[in-house]
């Protein structure tokens, strides 16, 4: 018994050490016979590792397995993650087992540190193929700089985008409350609404989303977020921030001593007259709660009129899939104006589109203009302006300073 | 199906617990004969029927052979021993019916000459109706007969008794035991009766071997 | 020839993968990992670990919680067999509090959320008359940073547990004439119990106890749904480091995995000088002579909080039950302005596959497991070997041993073998906390079994095998069953081992719903943590019927006799 232990782990050990010097295999396919690709993709399954903690993103990609089934004959499996983090950590774990061919994921759904993460470790399936794609012809690279950038890092084609998100707040109108219009008046807001505001606790993905708008409407120079943190300056950067933190916190949801875990659990305190005001980085997240009974049909979404932050989300290929040719092909029929039209419908997901109306044809056009976005759900035209994602490394920062001034109660 | 002839012979026979002996024994017991064991609680006469049935414990030692139709049966296993043994309790199976108790002793054969065996042995105890019956619904007096005639079934050479009657009342006891020593000795089978009650003894009739 | 080697077997299923996992972890945790960058042993990852902000107090949430709760549980269970046992309320009371066993923590503890938030159920029962509230109150209630919340969940999990393993102990203590002697002397029935009685009953459940004090020191599942967030219990927060996407933070996550261990073995140790000091005390009250016959108040409150505790899970679960059927259901309404089955609807697609794991890997696990205990039990009846006590606490190791600490390690070293994100690591992961389950349950009535019934059909002249298959086993039945219904409810409820080894390939009922606790969205929640209760629900009901069915006709098989 001991020795099966002992040699179990010396297995374990021979493999990790193994893992760090193999050669790292380039992907060499010609993507410009995209034929052979399909053909090479049939019958292949692939694991789509995207988060599965909302019901009408499952359903759609329920769809698209369909869909992929039908035309390609290739089987997709939505691994549902609790935490995009858990399909990077078993891409780590692969590498570190030598598992360099024949890993656990196909395809994930990311972006921001997530990507930067899998960039900076050459996990991902490279060199950049999402320019490659067929249906990159349809995509808004140009008035959508976030396409080419995720989180001020180049894609460099390592990711396929998916779809635009921004950062837009939602209320309920019934309850007769006035608004406020910046980051500066929500903290003035909050002195009179004693408990009735509150965001997720950092690191979750909106929680730190809110703390970068803050962010980047108290700093003096918004160019410096595009740099990564200069550790000489921070603290006189963020000081700003941090001070309006300091007197918000007081007078927030359980007197900031504890916050909600992420946007749903935002979503149902507005529901259950908790708070007066949450919010998501999807235009349709209201409408599809009111659709879906979760919030009454009297919430309305509102933007700072100064801009709300903004992203693209994309899905990428780990540098060990299996089935990376179903990958590639799931991810440019993730393109396609049909699914990007499917996934704007309010009714299915809400998620604006990542294509050019101009390059699509006119009959697709104009299936995009006849949606109906919802009741809740601004058009593009009322989404007002959009701030840029400071680099990554200010998240990090953020999130760890946050995480030491208030992460833990006293 | 009787051996005259074919005795059940302790030789030498000696059991010790930690370096006490507890029993020392050399007898023979004839076919249709009876001998009984007495002696007080805890004097090791269950430890005798254990050894002879082939369940000693391995806490005890034990020397000397028993030989059983003419064969040394002390190494075998118990269901190779042909001794069958009848408890204080009848410990009728409970989850199968008094018939599917009985067919359980009935070595294998044919199907149909082994439910005779068990419809013919129900019959000669006076349990012909309760072929399909639950046995936690018989009296204690039908048990120990059911009881009796599945060790019968299972075709003994001999027939070892641990206390049989004790459990029963005054009246039964003296009926079932007459039952008992009939079928014994109707099949020549040595006997050998283990107990401490001196009217068990009696009715027993055999040589009487006093443990203490 | 194969039932030689069962207990072998077992051994290895039981410590194998946990020295495995224990072994995987510490390499790490002193910096050597070659494939994460760390190729020499060094003491960073425990500066960093020791530099994360709030760790002395995630240890102390742990620590606190691992104490806390089973010195609670133990104490209540305790008072109330003292006070109550042998009486018709003590019966009532054991059957209301025996199914609580079966409903797996994640159920339970979604459960009593729903029940307590600010927002749930018995908010708005009184709301907004006659509380006053039109919304919720600003209480906080649930994740709040004393871990108030986790441990009362915890609570009401381990009382029903420490309360089986007390009743199974009670017949060897024998308590009848130890207590009818004390009261005859004068003592309160509780007094003269816990003097009489209890000494013999708590060595026999003192393994239980640790099992308790190591799953509470070290939950997961329950934290995230009811513990502080800010910070979080060291469980919780070393999940999320074995996940953050910034690699180097593996090494730190070990350390804590180490540390974890560490956490648990100090709750353990604090326990053990604890009961040192308690006897002493114990052995002075006792000896000043105090009759404590005036108990009347203690009984009655040990009852009501037995009662109290059953029905907050009992009325959290049935609140699950209505989210799942609700439609819009606002602040402070007692009940949901419509009932539908659209939740349900939209989720029984996407509950099939991971309902098929489930039941897979639960049966799967429980059949290994019982064909384990089986072959240990029986190769002990035919040897007369029981391995005693140190056997009895290799069973208790995967009890006692923290998951946190050793599941992240086991995960890496399925991986080196090939059998990363398997269906067969997934089971073999699931038997080792199943097994001892499985073990425990069984054994007791099985080497209660009269084994004359053995020696009777031996002479009969049937062989081991058939006595095995034909004698022992069905006799059995009823208690082979429930030891199946037992092991299948384990393996429900097992999260962190499902999520680490299936690697999000094999989602379980159990991690679908605690991954939608993030969801916040009731119904869905109340969807999963309905079918997550139902599971072993239906198990322990399968256990009940099938020997009643079967032996309809054979009145000494039944419950009971």
């Amino acid at each position: 018994m001991l020795r099966w232990i002992y040699s179990g782990l010396l297995t374990a050990v021979i493999f990790a050490v193994a893992g760090t010097f193999s050669p790292q295999s380039a992907f060499t396919e010609d993507l410009s016979d995209w034929k052979a690709v399909e053909q090479k993709a049939k019958g292949q399954t692939v694991y789509f590792n995207a988060w599965g903690g909302a019901q009408n993103i499952n359903d759609y990609i329920a769809w698209v397995a369909d869909e992929l089934d039908k035309r390609h004959d290739i089987t997709v499996v939505h691994v549902k993650l609790d935490d995009t983090a858990n399909a990077v950590a078993t891409v780590v774990a692969e590498k570190a087992a030598g598992t360099d061919e024949g890993g656990s994921i196909d395809l994930i759904w990311i972006n921001g540190e997530n990507f930067a993460s899998m960039k900076r470790q050459n996990l991902l399936l490279s060199p950049g193929w999402a320019e490659k794609l067929p249906n990159w012809k349809y995509v808004d690279h140009e008035s959508k700089p976030t396409i080419q950038t995720d989180f001020t890092i180049p894609v460099e084609g390592l990711e396929s985008p998916w779809g635009m998100a921004k950062m837009v707040f939602f209320h309920d109108t019934a309850r007769g409350i006035e608004m406020p219009d910046s980051f500066a008046q929500l903290v003035e807001w909050t002195k009179e609404h004693n408990g009735r505001f509150s965001y997720p606790a950092p690191p979750d993905f909106i929680g730190s989303s809110f703390l970068k708008q803050a962010l980047s409407e108290s700093v003096a120079d918004p160019s410096v977020l595009l740099e990564p943190v200069d550790e000489a300056t921070f603290s006189e950067v963020t000081a700003p921030l941090f001070d309006q933190l300091d007197a918000m916190h007081p007078n927030l949801w359980r007197g900031g001593r504890t916050f909600p875990k992420n946007k749903e659990a935002l979503r149902r305190m507005l529901a259950d007259n908790e708070i007066d005001i949450a919010f998501a980085f999807s235009p349709a997240e209201a409408s599809n709660a009111i659709a879906n009974k979760e919030l009454p049909d009297s919430v309305r979404s509102f933007v700072f009129s100064g801009g709300t932050l903004g992203n693209t989300h994309f899905v990428a290929i780990p540098y060990n899939a299996s089935a990376s040719h179903g990958a590639l092909v799931l991810a440019n029929f993730l393109l396609s104006p049909e699914a990007q039209l499917r996934k704007q419908d309010p009714v299915i997901w809400g998620d604006p589109t990542v294509l050019a109306m101009e390059k699509l044809h006119a009959d697709k056009r104009a299936s995009f203009e006849a949606l109906d976005l919802g009741i809740a759900t601004l058009g593009p035209a009322d989404l007002g302006p959009t701030l840029h994602e400071p680099h990554a490394s200010w998240m990090t920062r953020i999130e760890e300073e946050w995480i030491r001034r208030y992460g833990v109660a006293n | 199906m009787t051996r005259k002839d074919e005795s059940l012979r302790l030789q030498k026979v000696t059991i010790q617990l930690v370096g006490r002996t507890l029993i020392e024994i050399d007898r023979e017991i004839q076919p249709g004969d009876v001998l009984t064991v007495m002696g007080s609680s805890g004097s090791g006469k269950s430890t005798l029927l254990a050894f002879i049935a082939g369940f000693l414990d391995p806490v005890f030692e034990a020397s000397g052979r028993i030989t059983l139709a003419g064969t040394d049966i002390t190494g075998k296993p118990p269901e190779h021993r042909r001794v069958g043994l009848l408890f204080q309790d009848p410990l009728l199976f409970p989850h199968m019916s008094v018939g599917q108790n009985l067919l359980f002793a009935v070595r294998a054969g044919d199907r149909d000459d082994r439910n005779g065996k068990v419809q013919e042995a129900l019959e000669q105890a006076g349990l012909a109706e309760f072929h399909d019956r639950d046995p936690a619904t018989l009296s204690g007096g039908q048990k120990a007969r059911a009881a009796l005639m599945r060790v019968m079934l299972s075709e003994p050479h001999a027939l070892l008794l641990d206390e049989p009657f004790s459990r029963l009342d005054a009246d039964r006891r003296s009926r079932i035991r007459e039952f008992v020593f009939a079928e014994a000795r109707r099949r020549q089978l040595p006997v050998l009766l283990v107990t401490h009650d001196s009217e068990d003894a009696e009715q027993a009739g055999g040589p009487v071997f006093h443990l203490d | 020839m194969i039932l030689k080697a069962a207990p072998a077997l077992a051994i290895a299923v039981l410590i194998g993968p946990i020295l495995c996992g224990l072994g995987v972890t510490i390499l790490p945790a002193f910096g050597y990992f070659p494939a994460l960058g760390g190729n020499e042993f060094s003491l960073d990852p425990w500066r960093q670990l020791f530099a994360t902000p709030g760790l002395l107090r995630s240890c102390l949430i742990s620590l606190a919680t691992g104490l806390v709760t089973t010195l609670l549980a133990l104490a209540v269970v305790a008072g109330f067999v003292a006070g109550w046992s042998h009486t018709r309320m003590f019966r009532a009371i054991q059957h209301l509090v025996s199914p609580l066993l079966s409903v797996p923590h994640a159920a339970a503890a979604f459960g009593l959320a729903f029940l307590f938030m600010p927002s749930g159920w018995l908010v708005r029962l009184f709301s907004p008359w006659p509380s006053g509230f039109e919304r919720p109150p600003d209480w906080l209630i649930i994740h709040d940073p004393l871990g108030i919340a986790m441990m009362a969940g915890l609570f009401a999990k381990e009382l029903p547990f420490l309360m089986l393993v007390t009743l199974a102990a009670m017949p060897q203590a024998n308590p009848r004439p130890g207590s009818m002697i004390a009261t005859g002397l004068g003592y309160g029935r509780t007094a003269g119990f816990l003097f009489a009685v209890w000494p013999s009953i708590y060595p026999q459940i003192r393994l239980a106890v640790f099992a308790v004090i190591a799953y509470a020191s070290s939950v997961v599942d329950v934290a995230l749904i009811l513990g502080p967030t800010n910070p979080a219990p060291l469980a919780v927060r070393l999940v999320s480091w074995m996940n953050d996407p910034d690699l180097t933070v593996r090494f730190k996550a070990s350390a804590g995995a180490v540390l974890q261990l560490g956490i648990t073995a100090t709750c353990l140790l604090i326990w053990v000088a604890g009961e040192k000091l308690f006897s002493i005390i114990f052995a002075r009250i006792r000896s000043s002579g105090r009759r404590f016959d005036k108990d009347q108040a203690v009984r009655i409150g040990f009852s009501v909080l037995m009662i109290a505790t059953a029905g907050a899970v009992f009325a959290g679960l049935f609140i699950l039950a209505l989210w799942s059927f609700s439609g819009f259901w606002p602040f402070p309404k007692a009940f949901p302005d419509e009932l539908t089955f659209n939740t349900w609807q939209r989720q029984l697609p996407g509950i099939g596959q991971p309902l098929t794991t489930t039941i897979l890997v639960g049966i799967a696990a429980t059949i290994f497991a019982l064909a384990l205990a089986l072959g240990c039990l029986e190769r002990e009846a035919r040897t007369g070997r029981t391995g005693g006590n140190r056997a009895l606490a290799l069973i208790y190791i995967p009890l006692i041993v923290p998951q946190a600490s050793f599941v992240f390690g086991l995960q890496l070293f399925f991986l080196s073998v090939g059998l990363h994100a398997s269906l067969y690591a997934l089971i073999l992961v699931h038997l080792v906390f199943v097994l001892p389950y499985v073990f425990l349950s069984l054994s007791d009535p099985w080497r209660a079994w009269d084994t004359r019934y053995a020696q009777a059909a031996r002479t009969l002249g049937a062989s081991r095998n058939s006595v095995f298959w034909q004698i022992r086993a069905p006799m059995l039945l009823r208690p082979i069953l429930v030891a199946s219904a037992v092991g299948f409810a384990v393996s429900i409820g097992q999260y962190l081992p499902t999520l680490l080894v299936g690697a999000g390939r094999w989602p379980t009922i159990t991690t679908e719903a605690v991954a939608l606790a993030s969801s916040g969205d009731r119904r869905v929640i109340g969807v999963y943590a309905f079918i997550q209760m139902l599971l072993p629900f239906i198990g322990f009901a399968a256990a009940t019927l099938v020997p009643a069915l079967l032996f309809m006709r054979r009145r000494d098989m039944r419950a009971g006799s």
